[in-house]
């Protein structure tokens, strides 16, 4: 949208208009029917946000759990089979329940349409049923959870998973075939609504980067989701009808199942990071009112992530039995992998130069996302050297390492996100002060958490560990400090985003002065989006040229 | 300076265009496009099972291959016979969708219908045939002959890939039913025929994976 | 140098120093560039903050060589760790011929430990300072992982084939052993000690006595007793009358297969052969060997796979004897 008369003041959201007098999204009907069978995407995105939200307690209460229990090397809190299906909760759940479709579900549901003049996704009855498949999922494999339990870890590896465990494997299985039917229809949803219902004159190299960022996940939703899909069938499948496809003594290779695993699992990290990286491009551009640096170069390297992310899992299975050639080969094209990630990073640095910074609390998320993101991704090239990963493969090292990319970036970038498009979304604006005190507590917290972990993992104290030996208990408590420092940290959004949509000041159609079309419609937009398609003739984050501050 | 253009109320929209797309061409090009990645998504999907399945026979190529013989070869070739009919008889029914009355298109969806149906049906005769031979996975297997955990790995993942792909065969019948009625409603004309275009994009996809399955499995053992 | 912080295990392994350097290198490498992002971070946030007179940017498009630059160098120095990080890696997968060769099974929750002289151990793992030793593993059940912080070393024992471990400790001393692969309610409590002791005072402990029933018969014997009990002598008869192939010498070599193919007759593929003998039968031998599943345990096939590899092949046995006479023997 071209922009002309653009208003340099700073902005108090509370004097710039009242919310949009006509409806909105939010109250074009009222009632729970209205709600669980709309095909308004802006719904469905806050159906995910509930859902999500709740699976993100139950998956952060197992957290807080193991943190307690690993206060002390015995194992006094609770038993070792207990112990076991608590971290194998937390990794189910945070992995396919909050990772995966957080950021795409909520935010990408929301804001994609509008972000490219659409006045909905292409299929909008296909986003709803992702929704309930959703749902149905989480269900399945909370009962699995609550009668009983799960005690192969997230990874399910053979034979474990298939001869030994006596837990509900097949039930949770089931749970995780599920969602990710959820996850191919919002893929597939968002493949063709960025591919035909871009708004005139919006072409490819006009599209916002979350865009770009949504479309290599997709790319990876659909290529990646069914092998995990057929992988969870074949070991429920062998444990209820003793096939012997992972099981050595009936010929199988448990090494199979683990290639199989992979091959999905690791382009799924993909699919957690990709998405806030995107949502970081919007921040970091809109935050230093500046024009992103290699704007092709970020688009490209999303996609050349996804592609790349897919010639590499064996990079997890360097002690596994495989090959040495396999080995050497998947070390040689992690260490490609890490080149567009940093080409992010550098290009994001640069944007801030010679910006016009403010530091508003989705900024300071970007910016923490961007420190986090650099150490958790630097750590990985520890992990593709082959000589290192041997000694900390399977050890707290490996913990430290996917959680500052998981939790310290991913996580960061979904809350960013979440600030920065709550006015649009309700429009109402949250308490900023408030919230950027919750910032410094993630922050700190999560570091005080996690970089602990860091040592404990050299110093040889392996994963999924319900005791240990003495000399790893003062970096323990030290993490579950930091936990508990970073549990505050995350109740805090909950409590006041829910005060902020009833009580919070509310707010203009653009509080933060951003570009982009999104930023074009009423805070709440009305259902249809647009009154008027709009016509794009722009590049993203054109900024102009310093104007005078009107007197 | 937006220029207004392509509004809804400004062209009469065709019949059953979605209110979020501009034009019937739009919507069209959408569902099919989803249509392909969909089958995308498939492809990965079989191609997963399908590669557990070649390494296996990489591993034990002698057995699986003495083990392709317990397979009724006449019964998959005529299975193979049908499946390519039916995709014609489709083929056939979305032509009748972009060009013809109901009755032609209704016609040619029930004998893609009774194709399918046909399949399936001998399907189920070697599946109990199978049963009736203990020559299923699991605790009820039995083998004599040498190499019996080969055997039923072979076995395993017959009846896992064909057992898919009856599975999708099932909804292809559902979906050919759906059609059926739709088309009995007047829903298909030149001007709106999509579901069919797609549907048959599906049951073409279907019949491939069949055409894959049918030499990996039956015609593994007959040099 | 990096040794005396705190934050290392003690390293007592050939390999551990190496690890420990390739670690620091990339640590270097790390905080050099994570340094470099933040302290660029910080200033341009203060430099280029918000303020009257400030409250737009000249907007940046691009720098092409910048964006070129910014990615050969990195993956310039990525390939140097990748090298640094194969060859060490190459040296863990390359056990040297005069190793010392141990026997581990795991199990849940305990490892296995067999000495070829017949020692056995629970838990812990008795070996010589300065001589390298490589371990065979396996397991008897999930997948287990034999893991040594102390030697920056770990390999994962997987059900149903061998996989190996090597290393050649350095300081006398007692280490940590841990299981690193999950396996289920006591994984954590599949602990254990290595024990590395000075040359003399190993061989004193190999001699020494051990635990009741443990007994001290060598693998070998162990092994030819199970080779007669179980009735392998049958068939696989030292003077090849046999219906079975001769075994002599048959580890380590190429075996022709009745399928065409050939095959290198290394550990596995002898344990296979007991297990499952249809699955690859000798050329010239019917397959009528019946199948050991379920007749031995792990530890008893790594016994007969010891002493199937201490038999002398006769015709050589008989060569040397004969001395210089082959060549006009055969005229």
């Amino acid at each position: 949208m071209a922009v002309t008369a653009f208003d340099s003041r700073p902005d108090p959201s509370v004097t710039f208009g009242a919310v949009h007098p006509g409806t909105n999204y939010l109250n074009a009907n009222y009632g729970v029917r209205s709600w669980l069978f709309t095909k308004d995407h802006k719904r469905i995105a806050i159906l995910y946000l509930v859902t999500i939200t709740i699976m993100f307690a139950v998956g952060g209460l197992a957290a807080l759990a193991i943190r307690l229990e690993l206060l002390t090397p015995a194992g006094d809190l609770v038993g070792d089979d207990t112990y076991n299906k608590l971290f194998t909760l937390h990794g189910v759940v945070m992995v396919f329940f909050f990772l995966i479709p957080a950021i795409p579900a909520v935010l990408g549901n929301f804001a994609l349409p509008l972000m490219i003049g659409a006045r909905d996704l292409a299929f909008p009855r296909l986003n709803l049923l992702s929704w309930y498949v959703f749902v149905v999922a989480a269900l399945f494999t909370t009962y699995a959870m609550l009668t009983g339990g799960v005690d192969t870890g997230w990874t399910f590896y053979t034979p474990y998973s298939t001869e030994a465990s006596n837990t509900n494997v097949t039930t949770a299985g089931l749970g995780i075939f599920i969602s990710g039917f959820s996850s191919i229809l919002t893929g597939l949803n968002f493949l063709v609504t960025i591919h035909r219902m871009r708004a005139p004159g919006m072409t490819w190299t006009r599209l916002p980067l979350f865009a770009w960022g949504l479309y290599a996940t997709s790319i990876i939703f659909i290529l990646g989701t069914p092998v995990i899909a057929i992988t969870v069938l074949l070991v429920a499948l062998e444990r209820t009808l003793h096939l012997g496809i992972f099981d050595p003594a009936l010929g199988g290779d448990p090494i199979l199942f683990q290639h199989l695993f992979w091959f999905y699992s690791h382009p799924a990290v993909y699919i957690m990071i990709l998405p806030a990286m995107g949502v970081t491009s919007e921040l970091i551009t809109c935050f230093s009112r500046n024009k992103i640096f290699g704007y092709h170069f970020i688009a490209a390297s999303s996609v050349a992530i996804a592609l790349l992310g897919f010639l590499v899992w064996g990079h997890h299975m360097f002690v596994s039995g495989q090959s040495v050639h396999a080995s050497l080969v998947f070390s040689f094209l992690s260490f490609f992998v890490a080149i567009p990630s940093a080409v992010k990073v550098f290009n994001w640095t640069a944007t801030l130069y010679k910006g016009s910074i403010t530091f508003e609390t989705p900024m300071l998320y970007a910016l923490g996302f961007i420190g986090l993101f650099t150490i958790g991704g630097l750590t990985g090239l520890f992990l593709a050297a082959i000589g290192v990963d041997v000694h900390v493969h399977d050890t707290y090292f490996i913990v430290a390492h996917f959680h500052y990319i998981m939790v310290g970036a991913t996580l960061m970038g979904y809350l960013g996100g979440l600030h920065y498009w709550f006015p649009k979304i309700t429009g109402r604006m949250y308490p900023e002060n408030l919230a950027r005190v919750a910032a410094f507590l993630v922050f700190i917290g999560f570091n005080l958490t996690f970089f602990p972990q860091f040592v404990l993992g050299y110093l040889g104290m392996p994963r999924r560990y319900h005791v240990y030996p003495d000399e790893f208990q003062v970096l323990n408590v030290l993490s579950t400090a930091g936990a508990s420092i970073l549990g505050v940290g995350y109740l805090l959004p909950f409590l006041y985003f829910l005060w902020a949509f009833r009580y919070g000041a509310f707010a203009s159609a653009n509080p933060w002065h951003s570009s982009g079309l999104e930023w074009t419609t009423p805070s709440p937009p009305p259902t249809e989006n647009f009154d008027v398609t709009p016509v794009v003739t722009n590049d993203p984050y054109e900024y102009p040229a310093y104007v005078p501050p009107r007197k | 300076m937006s220029a207004v253009i392509r509004e809804p109320s400004d062209v009469a929209p065709a019949p059953y265009v979605a209110h979020h797309f501009d034009d019937a061409e739009q919507q069209f090009e959408a569902s099919t496009l989803g249509m392909w990645i969909f089958l995308a998504t498939e492809v990965l999907f079989f191609g997963g099972a399908l590669s557990a399945f070649a390494y296996y026979y990489w591993q034990n190529a002698d057995a699986f291959e003495a083990a392709s013989n317990h397979l009724d070869l006449v019964a998959g070739t005529i299975n193979t016979a049908v499946l390519l009919s039916s995709s014609l008889s489709m083929v056939l029914a979305v032509h009748a969708a972009q060009t013809a009355g109901r009755g032609r298109q209704i016609f040619w969806l029930l004998v893609t219908f009774a194709l399918g149906a046909a399949f399936l049906g001998i399907k189920t005769y070697e599946y109990a045939h199978k049963f009736h031979e203990g020559l299923v996975p699991g605790p009820f297997f039995r083998y004599a002959g040498p190499n019996a955990p080969q055997h039923e790995m072979f076995i395993s993942f017959y009846f896992a890939l064909t057992g898919l792909h009856a599975l999708h065969m099932i909804i292809g019948l559902g979906i050919m039913g759906t059609l059926t009625v739709l088309s009995w409603r007047g829903w298909f004309s030149p001007a709106y025929f999509t579901p069919v275009e797609v549907s048959g994009l599906y049951w073409h996809f279907v019949d491939i994976v069949w055409i894959f399955l049918f030499p990996l499995l039956y015609l593994l053992g007959r040099h | 140098m990096i040794q005396s912080l705190p934050l290392l295990p003690r390293a007592a392994s050939t390999i551990a120093g190496n690890v420990d350097a390739l670690f620091s290198y990339i640590l270097g490498v790390s905080l050099f560039f994570a340094t470099l992002i933040a302290v660029l971070i910080v200033v341009f946030a203060i430099r280029y903050r918000r303020r009257p007179g400030r409250e737009l940017a000249p907007s940046s498009a691009g720098n092409l060589p910048l964006e070129i630059g910014w990615m050969v160098v990195p993956l310039a120095i990525a390939m140097t760790m990748f090298v640094w990080g194969a060859s060490v890696f190459v040296a863990m997968r390359s056990p040297p011929d005069n190793s010392l060769q141990v026997y581990v099974v795991g199990r849940r929750w305990m490892w296995k430990v067999q000495h070829v002289e017949g020692k056995r151990e629970i838990d812990s793992l008795h070996v010589p300072v300065g001589r390298p030793v490589k371990l065979t593993m396996t397991s008897e059940d999930v997948i287990h992982s034999f893991y040594i912080p102390a030697f920056r070393l770990k390999q994962d024992a997987v059900p149903g084939r061998y996989t190996i471990l090597w290393f050649e400790a350095t300081k006398a001393g007692r280490y940590h052993l841990f299981c690193a692969e999950y396996c289920g309610t006591q994984h954590s409590r599949m602990i254990g000690d290595i024990v590395a002791l000075e040359p003399a005072e190993y061989q004193a402990w190999l001699a020494g006595e051990s635990a009741p029933g443990a007994g001290t018969v060598s693998m070998v014997d162990a092994g030819q007793d199970l080779f007669n009990q179980l009735g392998c002598a049958t068939c696989h008869k030292m003077d090849g009358e046999g219906r079975g192939p001769i075994l002599a010498g048959v580890p380590g070599s190429h075996v022709a297969l009745a399928n065409g193919a050939t095959v290198v007759a290394d550990d596995s593929y002898l344990r296979e052969s007991i297990l499952d003998p249809q699955a690859k039968v000798t050329r010239g031998f019917q397959p009528i060997m019946p199948t050991y599943k379920g007749l031995v345990s792990e530890d008893q096939l790594l016994q007969l796979i010891e002493y199937i590899k201490s038999l002398q092949p006769p015709a050589r046995v008989a060569q040397a004897a004969q001395g210089a006479q082959p060549a006009a023997a055969r005229e």
